[in-house]
């Protein structure tokens, strides 16, 4: 299914890859991870250029996410998009919400 | 969990009552939007809480009241007595399911589930002949109707777009629907020229469920589309959201109506702007920049910060109507949520714990208070009464604790009169008066079943069947009233019909067969009226459902009779009916004025206190008394009770009334006020006639509480019964 996995950068950031798709069919398993890394640094950097799929489910675990970092005092980046996150996000009108620069490719 | 599903079914139950209340006012004509509204929300209400506790049987029933619910407000039905009748057949259904989930049964019996399909199949009746297509439609958020917006022409169209509002129920992703999916087929019929995710219903992280869903999306749509054609797109999805959709060009009004329509939650006003579709999202930002230079302003000048709907009214981007109904709501949510925050629930019996330690308080004060007075240290004297003024206060408090007004038990008679007037087949009105008149918790749970049989009685006895009232000149409408008042400190309550009233002669000849009388017996008109009252009698000739079972009125007396109270009747025959039941007001701690007579000291209500007065020999006659003009019967409480030292030299009279008469009781020495708790004496005085209680004095002493209706009625009777020429006589004399 989804595999993630936990780096911590030099500035003491966690970064959270996740490879796999962010859906309703893994819900539960991504909310555990995405909870369990907010709990790791106060600066959390999520690395989504490789989900695959995400779908209304996997998206609002994302927003969840936000807030509760928001909450805590903490940051939370996105700071790589796949295709498929980027469409979702975009589609949902969410750019400014997550407030990540999101870069498109060149040959889009 | 034991606790969430009793709650829940408390609050359920609250829901029902509501609704049924607002079903009976709909059916009397009450057409107001917000009445059927409320209603609506009370389904809504209970569908949502059955599903958040899993009680799904009681959730999916709930939804087919809240669909027809739903039509009704939206003006897609008419009311109809029929439907009233099968809407409140669906409530009770719900009550059931609801009984039952308190017995712990967490599914409907069969018989229920039978019943349950009956009524729901009467309901779905109601909504079959609608839709061809089979598919329900989107609500059409109403037309400004009379009352909500008087602007009309002129109106300015807001937008040359559709507005979908949607709001997706938390089983939509479950269920293998994607929001995405819906929302993305819009692109079929046209341009999203917006689109804004609304995410607040997301909760927090501990309680967020991942598969849930939480979302809703207010949208504008340029499109060519009709309006079926868009409903389509959510046709799956249709039963487990909330849709609205505003065609282009929409008035002014229509955007107030989705204003009102959208669910409660703490909204900025510059969100309930964007939501409406009123302004973009463009001009709220520039409207919040203008606030934010104002505010500065303000503050350097000490002006008001302007509010950010006069920014935007001010700009001319948003029509004023709008930004008061924005703020309307505001303040509507606001209210509600201050006034859900006043209540309390308390379980009865912490509160019953209170006002016995408020008792033993008392009891304590009135001790400290005697040392104090016999210490005779100013400053000592000073700070006892000042205890003894709080302690009078938080008894006041406590005992208001457990007051609730009669209103609540009153409305459900309306319910009752309605199913059983149409059963009976006659035309009966209800009138409630006196609603808001308190009494102690207790009493009101226990009157209920009292007045339910009273009330049953006028309905069924009473009340006579339309053509004998109009062959006597009548209205055919015949009319039974409940009123409660306070009077001389007890409660009162009347059961009053305009029926045909009680026949003395009937009861006669019912009570020689019933042996509850001999043939030869002289009674006056009143005593046997009275007799219904006697164990074991019934005039009705055929046992109907209600009532003529032989066992109801004895009964209602000693339901009455076991809350300190009386029940009397006073009836004329075409005319109709009065039942008057009094109760005490309170059953812990009364005001009372203590007196004493040789070495006992006794316990008068203040309530029933008129005056005191000396009491003078010359205007004396046997056992009347000369009051200003007016005769008063009197008791020696000397001789009443049998005390034996030596009367004093003067003695006092405190006069006091009760059920309109009046009486005097002799005694010594007058005491003054006096906070009494009320201690009940033991089963074996319970036969004790003029004692009503005991209490504890300071001093430790006990002294009795005298029971003022049973010695009013005493010297008033005995009087007339001893000497009726004399007493005759005296009248005519004074």
């Amino acid at each position: 299914m989804t595999e993630f996995a936990t780096q911590t950068t030099t500035d003491g950031a966690a970064h959270l890859i996740l490879d796999g798709p962010m859906t309703i069919y893994n819900a539960g398993e991504i909310k555990a991870q995405l909870m369990s890394g907010l709990s790791v640094a106060a600066i959390v950097e999520l690395d989504l250029s490789h989900v695959n799929e995400m779908d209304t489910a996997g998206f609002q675990l994302l927003v969840m996410a936000k807030r509760e970092s928001q909450r805590q005092g903490h940051t939370l980046r996105i700071i790589a998009h796949s295709p498929a996150v980027r469409e979702v996000i975009d589609f949902y009108n969410m750019d400014a919400f997550f407030g990540d620069p999101m870069v498109i490719p060149a040959d889009h | 969990m034991e606790e969430l599903y009793s709650v829940f079914a408390q609050e359920a139950r609250e829901q029902l009552t509501a609704m049924e209340d607002g079903l009976l006012r709909m059916e009397q004509g009450d057409l107001d939007g917000e009445t059927i509204n409320a209603i609506f929300r009370a389904a809504h209400t209970i569908k949502g809480a059955s599903g958040v506790v899993e009680l799904h049987h009681i959730e999916k029933f709930t939804h087919i009241l809240e669909n027809l619910l739903d039509k009704l407000r939206n003006g897609e039905m008419q009311v109809s007595g029929e439907l009233i009748t099968a809407l409140l057949k669906g409530c009770d259904h719900i009550g059931a399911l609801l009984d039952r989930v308190d017995q712990g049964q967490m599914d409907a019996d069969e018989t229920l589930q039978q019943s349950g399909e009956t009524t729901a199949d009467a309901l779905r009746a109601f909504t079959s002949g609608e839709t061809a297509s089979g598919t329900e439609t989107a609500k059409m958020v109403p037309e400004a109707s009379v009352g909500t917006v008087e602007r009309t022409g002129g109106d300015t169209a807001i937008s040359d777009c559709w507005h979908i509002s949607i709001r997706f129920g938390r089983d939509v992703l479950r269920m293998g629907m994607e929001p995405l999916a819906f929302l993305r087929y819009l692109l079929n019929l046209g341009e999203i020229a917006h689109l804004a995710t609304l995410y607040d219903a997301i909760p927090s992280a501990e309680e967020m469920d991942p598969e849930a869903c939480y979302l809703g999306f207010e949208i504008t749509l340029r499109s060519h589309a009709t309006k079926d054609q868009i409903e389509n797109v959510f046709a799956f999805c249709r039963d487990d959201c909330d849709l609205y959709i505003l065609p282009p060009h929409s008035k002014v009004g229509d955007y107030l109506n989705l204003i009102e329509h959208l669910p409660e939650e703490s909204l900025r006003l510059g969100e309930i702007l964007v939501r409406s579709g009123a302004v973009t999202q463009e001009e709220l930002d520039q409207g919040l920049r203008r606030q934010k230079a104002a505010a500065k302003i303000a503050e350097a000048t000490e002006q008001p910060t302007p509010q950010l709907g006069d920014i935007l009214v001010d700009k001319k981007m948003v029509q004023p109507e709008i930004v008061e109904a924005a703020a309307a709501k505001q303040k509507q949510v606001a209210e509600k949520k201050s006034a859900d925050a006043r209540l309390i629930r308390v379980q009865a019996d912490k509160l019953d714990q209170l006002i016995d330690l408020v008792g033993e308080l008392v009891i304590a004060g009135a001790s400290a208070n005697l040392l104090a007075q016999k210490s005779k240290q100013g400053n000592l004297v000073e700070a006892t009464s000042v205890l003894s003024r709080l302690v009078e206060n938080i008894r006041d408090s406590a005992l208001q604790l457990r007051m609730v007004q009669i209103g609540e038990t009153f409305n459900r008679f309306n319910r009752v009169v309605r199913d059983t007037s149409r059963e009976l087949g006659k035309d009966i009105d209800l009138i409630i008066s006196g609603a808001e008149t308190e009494l102690d918790k207790s009493v009101v749970e226990k009157i209920g079943d009292p007045l339910m049989h009273l009330v049953r009685n006028a309905l069924d006895h009473g009340i006579e069947p339309a053509e004998v009232r109009a062959a006597a000149g009548k209205p055919v409408k015949g009319r039974v009233e409940l009123n409660a008042f306070h009077d001389s400190g007890s409660i009162v309550i009347e059961v009053v019909d305009d029926g045909g009233g009680l026949k003395a002669d009937k009861i006669q000849a019912k009570a020689i067969e019933k042996g509850i009388i001999q043939p030869g017996q002289v009674l006056t008109e009143q005593e046997i009226v009275n007799l219904i009252f006697e164990a074991g009698f019934s005039t009705m000739e055929k046992v109907s459902n209600l009532s003529g079972r032989g066992v109801g009125m004895d009964v209602v007396k000693r339901n009455i009779q076991a809350l300190r109270g009386q029940v009397d009747v006073k009836t004329e025959v075409g005319v109709g009916s009065r039942f008057v039941i009094r109760l005490p007001l309170t059953l812990a701690i009364i005001d009372g004025f203590l007196t004493s007579v040789g070495d006992y000291s006794y316990v008068i209500p203040l309530d029933s206190v008129v005056e005191c007065l000396e009491l003078r020999d010359d205007a004396t006659r046997g056992h009347m008394l000369n009051l200003r003009g007016e005769v008063l019967p009197f008791i020696r409480l000397r001789e009443f009770f049998d005390v034996e030292s030596p009367p004093p030299q003067r003695e006092n009279v405190v006069v006091i009334s009760a059920s309109g008469h009046k009486a005097g009781i002799v005694v010594d020495q007058l005491l003054g006020e006096f906070q009494t708790v009320i201690k009940p004496l033991g089963s074996l005085f319970k036969h004790l006639r003029g004692i009503g209680g005991s209490t504890i004095l300071g001093s430790g002493e006990v002294a009795l509480i005298l029971d003022v209706q049973a010695l009013t009625q005493l010297a008033s009777q005995t009087e007339e019964r001893r000497h009726p020429v004399a007493h005759a006589a005296a009248i005519e004399a004074h």
